[in-house]
């Protein structure tokens, strides 16, 4: 990467840099992307298993479905960009996860502790 | 220590790298687009995260088990799924430096984003009519906004296409257009991850709930 720019630039045909593409690739991607799509509409459509374990495994399938389509359609490697945007992509992980849990969370409790309770009007002062 | 100083001593000491390097044009607009991508991810994860904390509050109105039809959901998700592969096939074309190829399934791409576009609105019309509004519950309002937003970007992306179809008759494979091409396959792939996350946590989830 540290490579003379100038000479870079002088071989003529690529002066930037740009993730290659193969249609090995694509395919691949495709193919998985479409049984991890597929999997889950048949899961909730016809319900072999139970709500909770049904929830639980398209959950799984939707995050591996989006590591497929980052590796074989994104081109995400370690080494694009000088490694800027993995990095990139891992802080907006970070920050996505925080606020994703913390605001299911935080809403969570607020909805438990907070309803109003049904009293029972005999036991007010 | 001493080691150091020696060898330091050797050559010119350089605090500060001035050398100036090239910078052919655009050798950071990839970069750059990513970025502006990973703040877009931040939009789509507040609206996610709006309709994780308010898609249960149907305000005794419709609930997503009677508003969504998954065959709908999984026709418009195919179509999405066929337009990430036709737009690797542009790309491909491109690297082969083939314009009228580009083009081609650019165009391709472009008429699955429309067929996507059209079942949303079919769908977006149904509910509307139905009486399952935005105003009607928490759980609708964001629905349509999350929803609605990674329908917008698509609509945008849809034009960024035809732009760029127009550019590329114009000006052919020339560095700035296979630049745009490059970002615009970002964008588009960007939208199919948004995408996978709206369909498992809007709809399938949705339906089990």
């Amino acid at each position: 990467m540290s490579a003379d720019p100038h000479h870079h630039a002088a071989d003529g045909h690529h002066e930037i840099e740009m993730p290659h593409a193969s249609m090995r690739d694509y395919v691949i991607g495709f193919v998985l992307s479409v049984i991890l799509t597929a999997i889950p509409f048949w899961l909730v459509m016809e319900r072999p298993f139970s709500n909770g374990a049904t929830a639980a495994i398209i959950m799984i399938f939707a995050a591996v479905q989006i590591v497929v389509h980052m590796v074989f359609f994104l081109h995400m490697t370690p080494k694009a960009e000088d490694g800027w945007s993995l990095t990139s992509l891992v802080f907006t992980v970070i920050v996505v996860v925080i606020m994703l849990a913390g605001s299911l969370w935080v809403m969570h409790h607020l909805n438990t502790n907070m309803m109003p309770q049904v009293h029972d009007t005999s036991q007010l002062p | 220590m001493s080691a150091t100083t020696t060898t330091a001593a050797d050559e010119p000491v350089q605090f500060y790298d001035l050398d100036e390097h090239a910078h052919p044009e655009g050798h950071s607009t990839m970069l750059g687009f990513w970025i502006y991508l990973m703040s877009d991810c931040l939009i789509f994860a507040i609206l996610f995260a709006c309709f994780g904390v308010l898609g249960g509050n149907y305000a005794a109105g419709p609930a997503p088990k009677d508003l969504f039809d998954l065959n709908l959901i999984a026709l418009n998700t195919a179509m999405l799924l066929f337009s990430s592969i036709t737009y690797g096939f542009a790309v491909l074309q491109m690297q082969q430096g083939n314009v009228r190829g580009t083009q081609i399934w650019l165009a391709v791409t472009g008429l699955f984003g429309l067929g996507f576009l059209g079942i949303e609105l079919y769908e977006f019309h149904h509910l509307i009519e139905i009486g399952a509004t935005p105003q009607r519950s928490a759980f609708l309002s964001s629905f349509f906004t999350l929803v609605g937003t990674h329908g917008l970007h698509v609509t945008f992306g849809v034009i960024w296409l035809v732009t760029l179809m127009v550019q590329l008759g114009k000006h052919g494979l020339i560095a700035a257009n296979k630049r745009r091409v490059m970002c615009l396959s970002m964008f588009w792939h960007f939208l199919d991850v948004i995408w996978i996350g709206v369909f498992t946590i809007v709809y399938l989830m949705g339906v089990l709930r």
